[in-house]
């Protein structure tokens, strides 16, 4: 059978092409106006079955998940590991099948191994979403920020974007980097040297550890969380030594272009590696990111829906 | 491509639009609220035609005008081999105690038109809606769904294909029935 996308999953940005980038982005656009509307619904999935299995904490993602499921008529089956039989010992792929033989038809999957997503897709029928897995990929939270700069400037071919913080731990950076490259942005990552993986340049990215240079280099700037909770090392003496030399702070953006934009993909930790006055600036898109969040992973869901 | 038969050429084209454009201006008169609803992708060339000849027809017209993508309401999502793109929707305003005319360029077995009702319903509740389609093929109609303004009667074979032919696709406005839908 057909299908809009090259795939069957989205695994991460690494496996798709730009084509079904920009098809995922035509297609949310169109539900965009959709939830812009008084009713901001769709019966598209109403005979789909979607379960969402997250494994690790969050909020932002996986109730932009299920709003997205719900405008687009899915049925919807939540999981989190702390509430689950995960804690009695049963596997991953026990978990999954015994909640597949409930004939679930999509799963978004979050969970803290990286390649937990691909495990899956080898093994089961279901398609398959990451919605983020450990330090790998979390493909939706790229298209979206992709998505937003877009939005902004139209295309992003050329455009320079620089991504600021824990790029060493970060699923958000990896997955930003493949996606802004196939869609022909120039891309540059900056930090303390302990948070910048080695030999990443080998995937074309320039990298920096001067705050001020790359934030005058780039037309847009995505601020990356300090993920504590994955790091097993001490990376940096303090935060605040990390605010005050690697945080985006009021008078570092003064000094940028007033058309810079600001992106983070939350949770904000607000005076670590972004202050407030920076968050809440004009410049900031960090809530049309939220908008768009909900828009793009509608196209996700649907177009992979289709290629069943 | 395989030849098709002319159905209707350029003249006879507008003559139809015309007198579709009369059969509206007969049943809304000052067309107080109305609006025109083309289906995407080929509806709004039909809509539009319709309103710039009803703007030359009827002194000070306020039509409101708009056009509806059905694509995340078929019925085949799912089902059919080639997925399909969506369009854009424009509809600025809410239907609330409308009457809607809902236009699309050939109305065949009805499911199309089933989709645009069900979208039309997420944006108010209309007073009524009429459909106008350029070509009615009224044989293998899947739903009890039937035209109130027609521009040509088409019956025909189920394999056979009609095409309307526009202008604003840089082509001369014309109706070609084929054999079969051509690949």
């Amino acid at each position: 059978m057909g299908s809009l996308l090259s795939t069957r999953h989205l695994l991460g940005i690494k496996y798709i092409s730009e084509a079904d980038i920009q098809q995922i982005f035509e297609t949310a656009d169109e539900f965009k106006e959709v939830i812009n509307r008084p009713i901001k619904k769709v019966p598209s999935l109403r005979d789909v079955t979607v379960a969402n299995l997250f494994f690790e904490n969050s909020t932002r993602t996986r109730i932009s998940f299920e709003l997205a499921e719900k405008r687009l008529s899915a049925d919807v089956v939540n999981f989190s590991a702390s509430s689950s039989s995960v804690k009695k010992g049963e596997t991953l792929l026990d978990t999954v099948n015994n909640i597949l033989s409930m004939k679930v038809d999509m799963v978004v999957m979050r969970h803290p191994a990286p390649g937990a997503p691909q495990f899956l897709a080898s093994k089961i029928d279901a398609n398959i979403i990451n919605a983020g897995d450990g330090t790998h990929e979390h493909p939706t939270q790229a298209l979206l920020d992709a998505y937003s700069i877009r939005e902004h400037f139209g295309d992003l071919a050329n455009k320079k974007i620089c991504i600021f913080g824990d790029i060493l731990h970060s699923r958000v950076a990896l997955s930003n980097i493949f996606c802004l490259l196939k869609l022909g942005a120039k891309v540059r990552v900056c930090g303390p040297p302990t948070l910048i993986p080695k030999h990443i340049n080998e995937l074309g990215v320039e990298v920096s550890f001067d705050v001020l240079d790359s934030l005058l280099w780039c037309d847009a700037a995505n601020v990356l969380r300090i993920q504590l909770e994955r790091q097993d090392l001490r990376y940096f003496p303090s935060l605040r030594e990390y605010s005050n030399f690697f945080g985006i702070h009021k008078e570092l953006l003064d000094q940028a272009s007033s058309d810079t934009l600001i992106l983070h993909p939350g949770p904000i930790n607000r005076g670590v590696e972004i202050s407030t006055s920076v968050a809440d600036s004009k410049q900031s898109i960090i809530l049309d990111q939220v908008e768009n969040g909900v828009a793009t992973r509608m196209a996700v869901l649907y177009l992979l829906a289709s290629s069943k | 491509m395989q030849s098709g038969k002319l159905l209707i050429g350029n003249k006879k084209f507008k003559l139809t639009i015309d007198r579709l454009c009369h059969q509206l201006i007969e049943e809304y008169g000052d067309f107080k609220d109305t609006c025109i609803v083309g289906i995407q992708p080929r509806g709004p060339f039909l809509a539009d035609r319709i309103i710039s000849r009803l703007n030359e027809l009827v002194p000070d017209l306020h039509l409101k005008s708009g056009r509806i993508d059905i694509t995340f309401y078929r019925d085949d999502f799912r089902r059919r081999d080639k997925p399909l793109s969506a369009s854009t929707t424009e509809l600025d305003f809410l239907l609330e105690n409308q009457n809607v005319i809902l236009v699309d360029d050939v109305l065949y077995t009805g499911r199309t038109v089933q989709a645009a009702l069900t979208a039309l319903q997420h944006y108010g509740r209309p007073n009524r809606v009429e459909l106008m389609a350029m070509v009615d093929r009224r044989f293998n109609r899947h739903l009890p769904i039937k035209s109130d303004y027609k521009g040509l009667k088409v019956d025909a074979l189920d394999e056979a294909y009609v095409k309307v032919l526009w202008e604003e696709n840089g082509e001369e406005d014309s109706i070609f029935i084929y054999p079969t839908k051509p690949e």
